[in-house]
């Protein structure tokens, strides 16, 4: 458990725009423990999101390496790699990407059928994750019949389902009003008090505060990388007004 | 990934776009509906020609009388008979390596009176090798024997039509007949052949010896005179080249009515079975063109799959940046895509059977056509869908499973 979970040498992403080279990332090194809570910040531009795709491994580096949890993908192959985010890492993102016109049970599921599992594993499984965030009752429930912040923690529930050791959350709360925001910043803090390593880009304070640690990106480079005291979400709700008053 | 969570997959999302599902399916439907009633009635009129082909006795050539000219004066074919009985016991003595039978006819009609009932009919004086010649077979009683034949005796053989229309639901064997006043006992009755190639009931037919018919029945008449006859049937030997076997009848017709070279046949020589066969070509023509037609609307309606699944892929574009984000491999995206088009074509081909059968049997009924649904042809129209699914699901498909993840996610 020494071991980082993320480690990256030097990791740089060039865009091609026409016949130009466009360096999006240039020469990233860092190291995130497991059991940390990181916010990755910066305007746009700045190589956040490209550097989220590289740690997501759903893109390939233009160069340097990658390892997670010890293991080296920045030349896997791109079946490879779809395993590995099946396997090591939950996806959030802003707009919950849920399956329309699909029940929440089966769009929990989902990872769970390409990892090949039995119908009846799948569902159980899906249950206790809807469970983990509150919404058992809403099982049979479609996207359209949820609020956001019940679709969001679908989508949490979701990126759980295959006991991922990394969850990548994509600007979580970017679509969401400011307590349900919180909301789920809270629920993402007891997921990694229960020690699920946490990523999560935002361009707000706010959100950035609940992180233990804040990595803040500009012109393709880390500018800042420092240790942060964390909000307590649940604190934060409680001192909020009541919206049932 | 297995292929049956690929199919539960593709499955569902059928089942999410049900309308649009259904309506791609239409396209389908209709084309193998088409299909299917296309070639149900394309073999149905083939069939019916095939039977008549059958009923009418394989390899069958007929000589008629043909028309005669004397001193410039040209009479209708047919008015004069210019064939006689020994032309055809001639035929069948001087060419027995090219025929099985020479049958000659006595051709009449009138009234037939049975009882208090009476029908109008056409009677036919022949010998025993009508029978063979031209496919008769006994539904009941017995043929006639030589001694009747060449004794002028008053029996009769009719046709099925003859006896219901005379005799109702009564045996008519040894009943007794009158044609032009001449008692006839019917000795047997015909088997049914139905409608001939021109839609005259065939089974509305007497037969008697033909020296009764000439004799008795047709006495009085000018043409029974001499030994003239209406017609000679011949029935070829099998594997015979008909235009050769034709030829030899030619040549000794023309021979024994001393006609000069470059003088006209005054007899016709008709290849029956060649006509026939002609119709079934075309026939089996039309019906080959009926299925290329509708074969088009199969086409097109896996056109409008292909369409379907590129509106498709753009629209669930996020869908599948979701799918590879959490583990979808791009040959998973590939082959849910590809299952998904199959699937509606295959149900939509399935559908068509029912619905092309059901349609099929309905022209039948109601246009009075003679319909044949093959196992076949559904099991063509069947496959033929579903290569249609794989064929048009293909570009799709993998327009969708080349798509970036990350670009599929973003995608709004």
């Amino acid at each position: 458990m020494n071991a980082p979970l993320i480690r990256t040498v030097d990791l740089t992403k060039d865009y091609l725009l026409g016949d130009t080279r466009v360096p999006a990332l240039q020469g990233v090194s860092l190291e995130i423990a497991r059991g940390e809570f990181v916010a990755v910040m910066g305007p746009s531009g700045s190589g956040k999101s490209t550097f989220m795709n590289l740690l997501g491994c759903l893109d390939h580096p233009s160069g340097g390496d990658y390892w997670l949890d010890g293991e080296a993908v920045a030349r896997l192959s791109d079946d490879a790699l779809a395993g590995l985010r099946n396997r090591r890492i939950g996806f959030i993102f802003q707009h919950f990407n849920l399956l329309p016109r699909t029940s929440a049970l089966d769009n929990v599921a989902l990872p769970l059928l390409y990892r090949g599992l039995a119908l009846g594993a799948r569902q159980a499984r899906a249950a206790q994750r809807l469970a983990q965030v509150g919404l058992t009752e809403r099982s049979d429930h479609h996207p359209a019949q949820l609020s956001g912040g019940q679709q969001q923690r679908v989508a949490i529930a979701r990126a759980l389902a295959n006991d991922p050791a990394l969850v990548l959350a994509d600007e979580p709360t970017g679509a969401l009003d400011s307590r349900t925001g919180i909301e789920i910043m809270a629920l993402l803090q007891t997921l990694n008090r229960d020690g699920i390593t946490i990523v999560v880009v935002t361009h707000e304070r706010d959100i950035a505060a609940y992180a233990s640690r804040i990595i803040s990106f500009l012109d393709g480079r880390v500018v800042d990388d420092r240790r942060n005291t964390p909000h307590d979400a649940n604190a934060d709700l409680a001192a909020l007004p009541d919206p049932a008053k | 990934m297995n292929f049956y969570a690929t199919l539960l997959i593709a499955l569902k999302a059928l089942r999410v776009n049900l309308l649009r599902s259904a309506l791609t399916m239409l396209g389908i439907i209709i084309g193998v509906a088409a299909v299917i009633i296309m070639i149900a009635v394309g073999s149905g009129a083939q069939e019916k020609v095939e039977s008549q082909i059958k009923s009418l006795g394989a390899n069958l050539l007929i000589v008629f009388s043909a028309s005669t000219s004397h001193g410039g004066a040209r009479s209708a074919a047919g008015a004069t008979h210019t064939i006689s009985e020994d032309d055809a016991y001639a035929i069948a003595r001087e060419l027995p390596d090219y025929l099985v039978g020479a049958a000659p006819a006595l051709r009449g009609s009138g009234q037939i009176v049975a009882g208090n009932s009476n029908w109008s009919s056409t009677f036919y004086g022949i010998t025993p090798d009508y029978f063979e010649v031209r496919a008769w077979t006994l539904a009941d009683g017995r043929y006639f024997d030589p001694a009747e034949i060449n004794g002028a005796a008053k029996v009769a053989i009719i046709g099925q039509t003859v006896a219901t229309s005379l005799f109702g639901d009564e045996s008519p064997i040894d009943q007794v007949i009158r044609i032009r006043n001449v008692p006839l006992t019917v000795i047997g009755v015909l088997a049914s052949k139905g409608q001939s190639l021109s839609g005259n009931d065939q089974d509305d037919v007497v037969l008697m010896p033909i020296s009764t018919a000439r004799n008795r029945v047709l006495g009085a008449t000018v043409l029974a005179k001499s030994r003239s006859v209406g017609s000679i049937s011949i029935k070829a030997r099998d594997g015979v080249d008909l235009k050769i076997a034709e030829e030899k009848i030619r040549d000794l017709l023309r021979q024994r009515h001393r006609l000069q070279p470059g003088q006209d046949d005054d007899f016709n020589l008709r290849n029956l079975t060649e006509i026939l066969q002609a119709r079934e070509d075309s026939s089996r023509v039309m019906a080959m063109l009926l299925a290329a037609v509708a074969s088009v609307s199969l086409l097109v309606g896996g056109i409008g799959i292909m369409n379907i699944m590129l509106v498709s892929v753009t629209e669930r574009t996020r869908e599948i940046g979701l799918r590879r984000a959490v583990g979808a491999k791009s040959g998973d995206i590939l082959r849910q895509f590809l299952i998904e088009a199959i699937t509606l074509s295959l149900i939509g081909g399935l559908i068509g059977v029912l619905l092309g059968s059901l349609g099929a049997e309905l022209i039948g009924e109601l246009a009075g056509w003679p319909i044949r649904l093959s196992p076949f042809a559904t099991a063509l129209a069947v496959s033929f869908a579903a290569g249609i699914g794989i064929f048009f699901g293909y570009y799709p498909a993998r327009q969708a499973a080349r798509l970036s993840p990350i670009e599929a996610l973003r995608h709004e």
